[in-house]
């Protein structure tokens, strides 16, 4: 008989599940999904070495383990914490975590910009998102928010240096995903910055994933700069033959036009399979690529707005309203009807149909 | 006169070059940890001994020696943390300048005890010509036979290196000293993994203070035994105690742990009173992170026993009245000293060299700066103490690295202690400008409380 694996028992927030030794409290909450996850800004599961600096995952560890349940004196970064047996997490049924959390917020929010109607992260911005859900209305700082020199960073990659949160994960993307890292964190404190020491263009290979895993507007697309909003784009699943990667992203369309390319993002944001500078910045026509349909938006998204994703369709009751009989003619309007094209399938437009649908 | 086991010979003329350090009868811990004892038996010794680590924390270091990983086929390292960066502390600097072969010889033992065939000195940045000091010290070792291979015939092989920081605070926190001292950005890291498990380069490091591996020297030639009769209580052994501040005799005192607070600043053995008949406001016993005392609790604790200069002493009464032993830094204020002022440099000390890694330190050191600044130049409200107390609360134990806390802790007992005189700047936003608080109630006897 195979050697059955030991599982560990972590309860979190009065959920209880079974988790393979080595994984973290973060992850064991994801499992359970919903609010039992803690925020993570830096945690980036397919980074190695990421996590335990913004400190919005921490959490209460309310008992140790079965052998040791004794409480842990301080909060834990959950991204960094293996759970252990019988262990006891407290997240949002923590006052404490909760008092903390909003601490780290307000840190996190205080030298930022706030330059949200301008950034082009604005809608897919996790600082927004995490703002929203643990934020207070206004703020206690009363001091000159912080600036940088600007730094240019080359066709491809805008950087806003004052959005940054100093996650590192662009710092662990270069180090791991391109032959050479360009660019770090220079100086100390509340003065260190994203740059590359001498103005150099970050353009190796895969650095454009560094936008994608950037939590914030820190690292936009040069590319789509200032070119729309996010949540006017039709995000669609597509693919193509790419010898250099696995060519899956999601096209951010508006009508036939490819607005941008990004990788494909999972339930937490997180890229599911980096794609190489190519796809992402040089193939911008909807020819370049095989479409395969909708992408997923979460329903709490503003992405979501005016996409039609996992619709709900009501059963068909004309039978029913009809007491049972058959209706003796049905007439599709469009057909009949010369007022729009019948030669337009209604069904492959892009959104809700259009006057210029029918041109 | 109490006894002196460090510095006894640190002015002996010439102790700085090998002949004299020898003569005066120096590597025989190197002799007899080598010849007669095995690597296991030394750091029994130094349990035995109860040592506790010198650069702050004040951990067992014969605990720490025994936690050591050791994998079969990986090598091991012992660093030796010469950062010295607190304010008010200089302490290390003294014994490395004035009697570097006695550091040398504690770290060839220490490294005999743990296995170490190459240990490395981290020297702070700013203490440059130190590490002309040591690189001789080193090669005068290794021209004796004390270093290099197969030391004395006991098969044990090891040479020192010293590499110098480049003028980061940080970069004394063990994990942020190895990240720096592997050639990387001077970040701690976060833990676990500790480093007696996975330090530099990943291999099992144990990181000591400079003063912790001198005290193995006199460990190794009195017997732990011996050297635990020093002192009293979980303060076994002698304390290098770098004092400064408003006292008439700055310097390096090494102390036996069983004198009074009040006799160390008064006596003429060491600090020598205060200058100007001024009368003593405030200390802080040990280097810039631990918490401030007013007077009436520097002498006596609040139980109303004799403060005295130790672990356990200084440390009676939690935060609430009392305070720390730190890394030994003793630090007097005066009453023409102004806490706000005193903070304030403090905190932008701290706000200077966060590393900037975790959010709570690096936005909140830099916010409480900011604040404690307007106070301080008459622009405070009544309401930035509050605040102020509320920022420190969030940023201590929420952080990577306890310098969050180092910063959180200073800030949190002058408004503690000394509330009332921010309050007064706050009310007094002229008069603040131009004359201090001054002495105040802050020397007045306290209440004791009365014991059943
Ligand atoms: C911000 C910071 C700075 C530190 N600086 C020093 C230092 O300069 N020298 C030192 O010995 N320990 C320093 N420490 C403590 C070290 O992390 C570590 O605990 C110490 O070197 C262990 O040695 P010990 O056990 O012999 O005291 C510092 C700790 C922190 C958090
Ligand atoms: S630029 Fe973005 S990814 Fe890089 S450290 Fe800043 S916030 Fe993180
Ligand atoms: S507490 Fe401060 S110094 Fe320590 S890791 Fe965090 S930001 Fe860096
Ligand atoms: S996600 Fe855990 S500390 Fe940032």
């Amino acid at each position: 008989m195979a050697e059955e694996k030991k599982l560990f028992k972590v309860t979190i927030d009065n959920i209880t599940i079974d988790v393979e030794p080595g994984t973290s409290i973060l992850n064991a909450a994801r499992m359970i999904g919903g609010d039992v996850a803690p925020p993570a800004m830096c945690y980036y599961s397919k980074l190695k070495g990421s996590g335990g600096k913004c400190r919005t995952c921490l959490v209460e560890v309310a008992a140790g383990s079965t052998a040791d349940p004794r409480p842990m004196p301080k909060l834990v970064a959950s991204c960094r914490t293996n759970v252990m047996d019988g262990m006891i997490v407290k997240n949002i049924t923590s006052e404490r975590v909760i008092d903390a959390r909003n601490g780290v917020v307000e840190f996190l929010l205080l030298n930022h910009p706030l330059d949200c109607p301008i950034c082009d992260q604005a809608g897919e911005c996790h600082l927004q998102d995490l703002s929203y859900d643990h934020g207070k209305e206004g703020t206690r700082y009363e001091f000159g928010r912080r600036t940088f020199e600007k730094h240019d960073l080359g066709p491809y990659i805008q950087l806003h240096m004052t959005r940054c949160i100093l996650c590192y994960r662009c710092v662990f993307t270069a180090d791991q995903l391109t032959n050479k890292r360009v660019h770090g964190v220079l100086d100390r404190g509340d003065h260190a910055e994203i740059a590359t020491y001498i103005e150099k263009s970050l353009d190796n290979d895969f650095i454009g994933n560094v936008i994608d895993v950037c939590p914030v507007g820190a690292l936009t697309d040069k590319t789509f700069r200032f070119k729309n909003r996010v949540w006017f784009l039709k995000p669609v699943d597509a693919h193509r033959d790419c010898p250099k990667c696995s060519g899956k992203v999601t096209l951010w369309n508006r009508g036939d036009e490819v607005f941008r390319v990004t990788a494909r993002k999972d339930q937490w944001g997180e890229v599911n399979d980096w794609i190489c500078n190519e796809c992402r910045f040089e193939k911008k026509a909807t020819s370049d690529w095989v479409i395969e349909g909708p992408t997923q938006v979460s329903r709490q998204s503003v992405i979501s707005q005016g996409h039609y994703v996992g619709l709900h369709k009501p059963k068909e009751t004309l039978v029913e309203v009809l007491d049972g009989q058959k209706p003796r003619l049905l007439m599709d309007i469009h057909d009949v009807s010369e007022v729009n094209k019948p030669t337009v399938d209604l069904s492959k437009i892009a959104g809700p149909a259009h006057s210029d649908d029918f041109k | 006169m109490g006894r002196k086991l460090l510095l006894e010979k640190a002015h002996v003329e010439g102790i700085r070059t090998y002949e004299v350090y020898r003569r005066e009868g120096g590597y025989a811990s190197v002799e007899k940890a080598l010849k007669t004892m095995s690597p296991d038996q030394v750091t029994e010794e130094v349990k035995k001994s109860g040592l506790r680590g010198r650069g702050g924390a004040g951990f067992p270091a014969g605990m720490k020696w025994s936690f050591l990983a050791k994998p079969e086929g990986v090598p091991r390292y012992l660093v030796c943390n010469a950062d010295e960066s607190e304010p008010g502390t200089f302490k290390d600097r003294y014994l490395m300048e004035f009697i570097p072969h006695l550091l040398i010889e504690g770290l060839i033992v220490a490294s005999y005890a743990l296995g170490s065939n190459r240990t490395y000195i981290y020297i702070r940045g700013e203490y440059a010509w130190i590490v002309d000091i040591l690189e001789t010290a080193i090669a005068e070792a290794n021209a004796n036979g004390w270093l290099g291979k197969n030391i004395f015939g006991s098969g044990f092989d090891l040479q020192i290196y010293v590499q110098r920081g480049a003028g980061a605070y940080i970069c004394g926190e063990e994990t942020a000293l190895i990240e720096s001292l592997e050639g990387k950005r001077g970040n701690p890291r976060i833990k676990p993994p500790f480093p007696a498990v996975k330090g530099v380069w990943d291999c099992p490091t144990v990181v000591n203070n400079v003063e912790t591996l001198a005290a193995v020297v006199p460990i190794i030639n009195l017997g732990g035994e011996e050297y635990a009769k020093i002192g009293v209580g979980k303060s076994t052994g002698t304390k290098l105690i770098s004092a400064c501040g408003n006292i008439n005799k700055p310097g390096v005192y090494e102390i036996d742990m069983t004198i009074s607070v009040e006799e160390f600043i008064y006596s003429d053995e060491y600090c020598g009173g205060i200058p100007n008949g001024k009368r003593l406001k405030a200390c802080i016993p040990g280097g810039s992170s631990v918490p401030i005392l007013p007077a009436n609790l520097l002498f006596k604790t609040a139980k109303g026993d004799t403060r005295i200069m130790n672990y356990e002493s200084l440390s009676d009464g939690g935060f609430a009245t009392g305070t720390m032993m730190g890394s030994g830094g003793f630090i007097v204020l005066d009453e023409d000293q102004c806490v706000v002022r005193h903070t304030l440099t403090l905190a932008r000390f701290y706000r200077h060299e966060s590393c900037g890694q975790c959010s709570p330190c690096r936005e909140g050191t830099g916010w409480m700066e900011k604040i404690l600044k307007n106070i301080e130049t008459g622009k405070g409200k009544m309401s930035d103490i509050d605040l102020l107390w509320d920022i420190q609360r969030k940023i201590e134990g929420n952080t990577i690295c306890p310098l969050g806390d180092a910063a959180a802790w200073p800030v949190a007992a002058a408004l503690r202690h000394f509330r009332d005189e921010f309050e007064w700047h706050v009310l007094n936003p002229v008069e603040s400008q131009q004359r201090n608080f001054g002495l105040a109630h802050y020397a007045d006897p306290r209440p004791v409380p009365a014991t059943a």
